[in-house]
């Protein structure tokens, strides 16, 4: 492993974008940055900009007004990228698969690597789930 | 002056939804806003018009994970209040338990924010840390941590015995302990102070014409608050709604931090006083035609839902008015004439909820 990969693994840099998700993964997501779960602890830093980013995490399912605005995210991240699908919503459409303007989990749209499931996802699974996407990005070269 | 033109969201650090507000600004002055809406939009009140009426309460859960608890118990309200049912009065108590906790996470968590937003971070995770607190106890009595699920049309569907209250109890004073800590720094720090005194200022006649409602309303010296009408156990347990009358971001800081406080007291209130008894009623038959409507206080203000049955087990109707709905127009009042730096202030001073507003 190179130095800039190793670096990647040992400090990965996650943007946050909530679909139309209910804001109950996205507080578990902002709790796994507190004093009880302090991911920041393991290098992993939650930014604004996509443009530094390494793992883009992602709550609530894709509806048809903020597809533009995932993909427009996921196309400004840098490769090696990853994408983590917190919560049912965001892997299937979960509770909301049947509303009319849903289009169901986000890898209708962007490719997926890891998929986190709990309605809402805990922050044991999701710091899981950050661990099982280094182990992937680990094996970028 | 040019002006300039730019996007506040819907992807912003501040935000952790999806709003778009459209800024035009004369050097570092806001002079025009503009809401771009519709990125949190799923159409849950169509949704719910497929369900059958019961299954309607998970769904309802789900329109925010921060005020969920409320918006079941919202929900399951207006629909004994559509079928005519009776629920036992341990139920009631055991809802204003649930109600009050996560009211005392959701202002915790607003609180954090707030310092988050214009920069104190130590402070966003004391109040954090607070708030585990108050989700361990939510988790040891309903089993989740922040979709709780434990409402049902016609009661509740667990119980806190004896132990756990005791438990619960303990927990509490732990919180409080923590609580005391933080409050004092939201009081009288002069940073928090230079950052929210005087920003948003929302006038009283101006608050109640443009229909703002919750800690926005009672920030402008109205005491309004719809726990004053009695719903489940408040009638007995007595209230009183928490009036400020600053009517500017510091102001709302204070209603939210002495609400936290009252919370924990109506909380340990209603353990002591909970009557023994049923936990929920058995619910026969499909809404009859008719209509009703349910009016609760959520952490952010004032929830106004309305049902049509008709006679099915599927309501004709479910339409649901949550209160950052109404408190958007207040926040384009405020927003003209601030500083650039100001917005993300005067933008969390209202708890927006977008996940409720588009539902």
């Amino acid at each position: 492993m190179g130095l800039v990969a190793k670096a990647r693994v040992k400090s990965p840099w996650i943007v946050h974008y909530c679909c139309s998700s209910c804001n109950g993964c996205d507080i578990e997501i902002l709790a796994c940055l507190t004093p009880l779960y302090d991911v920041e602890r393991f290098g992993v830093l939650n930014i604004g900009n996509p443009k530094h980013a390494d793992l883009l995490v992602v709550t609530g399912p894709v509806n048809k007004r903020n597809v533009r605005v995932l993909e427009n995210i996921y196309n400004q991240m840098p490769a090696p990228k990853l994408v983590m699908a917190v919560g049912a919503c965001a892997c299937t459409g979960g509770v909301f698969h049947n509303c009319y303007n849903i289009l169901g989990g986000i890898d209708k749209v962007i490719p997926v690597n890891v998929y986190v499931p709990g309605c809402a996802a805990r922050p044991e699974a999701i710091i899981d789930g950050v661990v099982l996407a280094l182990d992937k990005l680990s094996k970028i070269k | 002056m040019s002006r300039i033109t730019f996007p506040f969201g819907p992807q912003h650090p501040v935000l952790p939804e999806g709003i778009q507000l459209s800024l035009t600004c004369e050097d570092e002055k806001v002079v025009e806003v503009r809401p771009v809406i519709g990125y949190m939009h799923r159409g849950i009140e169509k949704a719910a018009e497929r369900n059958p009426y019961p299954n309607n309460v998970f769904l309802c859960e789900r329109i925010c994970g921060i005020c969920s608890f409320i918006h079941a118990l919202s929900y399951c309200q207006l629909v004994e209040e559509l079928m005519k049912v009776e629920v036992p009065p341990r139920a009631r108590y055991l809802r204003v338990v649930w109600s009050e906790l996560s009211r005392m996470h959701s202002h915790l968590l607003w609180l954090g924010l707030l310092a988050d937003s214009f920069g104190f971070e130590s402070l966003f995770m004391q109040c954090w840390r607070a708030r585990e607190t108050v989700l361990d106890i939510l988790e040891m009595t309903t089993g989740q941590r922040v979709i709780q699920s434990s409402c049902i049309v016609g009661g509740v569907r667990r119980d806190i015995n004896a132990d756990q209250a005791r438990q619960v109890r303990e927990m509490l004073n732990k919180v409080k302990t923590e609580i005391d800590a933080v409050l004092p720094v939201f009081q009288k720090d002069y940073t928090i102070k230079a950052r929210t005194v005087g920003k948003g200022v929302l006038p009283k006649g101006q608050a109640w014409t443009l229909g703002a409602v919750g800690p926005m309303l009672r920030a402008s010296g109205w005491a309004w608050d719809c726990r004053s009408l009695g719903y489940a156990a408040y009638g007995e347990l007595g209230f009183e709604p928490v009036v400020e009358n600053g009517g500017d971001s510091y102001a709302r800081t204070m209603v939210r931090a002495r609400e936290l406080v009252q919370s924990y007291e109506l909380v340990l209130r209603a353990l002591d006083s909970m009557p023994e008894g049923e936990l929920a009623v058995k619910v026969k038959g499909a809404p009859p035609a008719g209509e009703a409507i349910m009016r609760t206080e959520q952490p952010r203000g004032e929830l106004f839902e309305y049902a049509r049955g008709n006679g099915t087990q599927q309501l004709e109707r479910l339409k649901i008015r949550t209160p950052t709905f109404a408190n958007l127009p207040a926040l384009l009042a405020m927003l003209p004439g601030c500083e650039i730096a100001d917005v993300p202030v005067i933008v969390l001073s209202i708890d927006p909820c977008i996940a409720c507003t588009e539902r």
